[in-house]
């Protein structure tokens, strides 16, 4: 009868679907799983830190103390991704409470030439304390986005203006500076917190 | 029997009130401004870090007409000037594209100006943009010529809103309306 047939159909393609659902769930989960820095981190992202913060002070690996830290790459005449990450890891290291202490979060600019530590540092003030504004020389900045496979590039606009092109998204990196996984750009809160939470735990 | 229909006839007279009141509820908080068979909803930007010298434009364009038409340029209060870009994430990175010869708003269509999508970048902004502010601008079409609009500026990491009734007071720095 036809309307047995169908409902098989609605009934195979269900079950299918619930198959397939659980599948994908199991997968993410085993992703999520995976312990921090043991699979990824021979990508070999990262490398040692030696710029200029926005106090005005030069800022090395060694001011991480040994902790963790979520680095994003950006510049202050950005409209968009620039403003809207640094305010969800303003509202992220709020809801990691004492966690937050166990890792560092550092924004550098691929805006050297515009981007002076005085402006960070009237930007920054905009979001949390703890987020460690970072410049320098176009060639230090060129390094450390070579070491963090960082993309930017100018963009001109009218006037002889220019905007810039950059990787977007956090990333993160162990306490040994190696990097084990992104925050993408408007990735869900509870799931950045997530993330940022094991990364903190190392 | 008589005395059920007329209550009947009061509750259809009280709900048609009812709609009524919520029909003028919605115009009243409305932010719509219209030029010809053109309407822009609730156009507005985000609050800028101090020092920040561009700031964004997000509003909707429905074009009710029979012929296309196109946003060709835009002005801006509160900045030197208004340009139209299209940001998108390719890959994992952030791409910016001026668009100089403006977007289309196709004829019974329209378009959206977001934060990820086409927006209006307002260049060299005199002073940050602050929560609560409305920015005076104005918008100019290929064919409904040139409307003044005003943004409502919301926080800084304020996200579009579903709805159209363009006050966004609850949404909060980084809240993501989409939880």
């Amino acid at each position: 009868m036809a309307g047995r047939t169908r409902l098989l159909l609605v009934l195979t393609a269900a079950i299918v679907t619930v198959g397939i659902a659980a599948a994908v769930g199991y997968r993410a989960f085993e992703t999520e799983k995976a312990p921090a820095g043991s699979t990824v981190a021979s990508l070999g992202i990262g490398g040692p830190i030696n710029l200029v913060a926005a106090s005005g002070a030069r800022f090395t690996s060694a001011d991480l103390e040994g902790k963790p830290h979520a680095i994003f790459f950006g510049f202050t005449h950005c409209p968009n991704v620039c403003p809207t990450t640094l305010s969800d890891l303003t509202l992220d290291l709020d809801d990691l409470g004492p966690l937050a202490d166990r890792l560092k979060v550092l924004f550098v600019s691929v805006d050297p030439e515009r981007d002076t530590p005085q402006i960070m540092k009237d930007y920054l003030s905009a979001f949390d304390p703890r987020i460690i504004g970072l410049t320098g020389t176009p060639t230090e900045i060129a390094a450390i986005a070579k070491d963090y496979h960082v993309f930017y590039e100018k963009v001109p606009t009218a006037d002889g203006d220019y905007t810039m092109n950059h990787t977007a998204g956090v990333y993160l990196m162990n306490a040994k500076g190696e990097f084990t996984g992104t925050i993408s750009f408007e990735e869900e809160r509870d799931v950045q917190i997530a993330k940022l939470k094991r990364l903190a735990n190392g | 029997m008589f005395g059920s229909l007329v209550s009947l006839r009061r509750a259809a007279l009280g709900l048609a009130a009812l709609a009524l009141l919520s029909i003028s509820a919605e115009t009243a908080s409305a932010h719509d401004f219209k030029a010809g068979a053109i309407t822009i909803d609730h156009p507005w930007s985000r609050a800028t870090p101090p020092g920040a010298s561009v700031g964004g434009g997000y509003l909707t364009i429905t074009n009710d007409g029979d012929t296309p038409d196109r946003l060709v340029s835009a002005t801006i209060s509160a900045a030197d000037r208004a340009e139209i870009h299209e940001m998108a994430v390719k890959d994992g990175v952030m791409t910016m594209r001026p668009v100089p010869d403006g977007v289309a708003v196709p004829a019974h269509g329209s378009v959206t100006f977001s934060p990820g999508g086409y927006h209006l970048m307002f260049v060299k902004l005199a002073k940050p943009l602050v929560k609560g502010e409305k920015i005076a601008g104005t918008l100019t079409f290929e064919k409904a010529g040139t409307v003044a609009v005003e943004f409502d500026v919301d926080a800084i990491g304020a996200t579009p809103k579903e709805d159209h009734s363009g006050h966004g007071g609850n949404a909060m720095p980084g809240m993501n309306m989409s939880q």
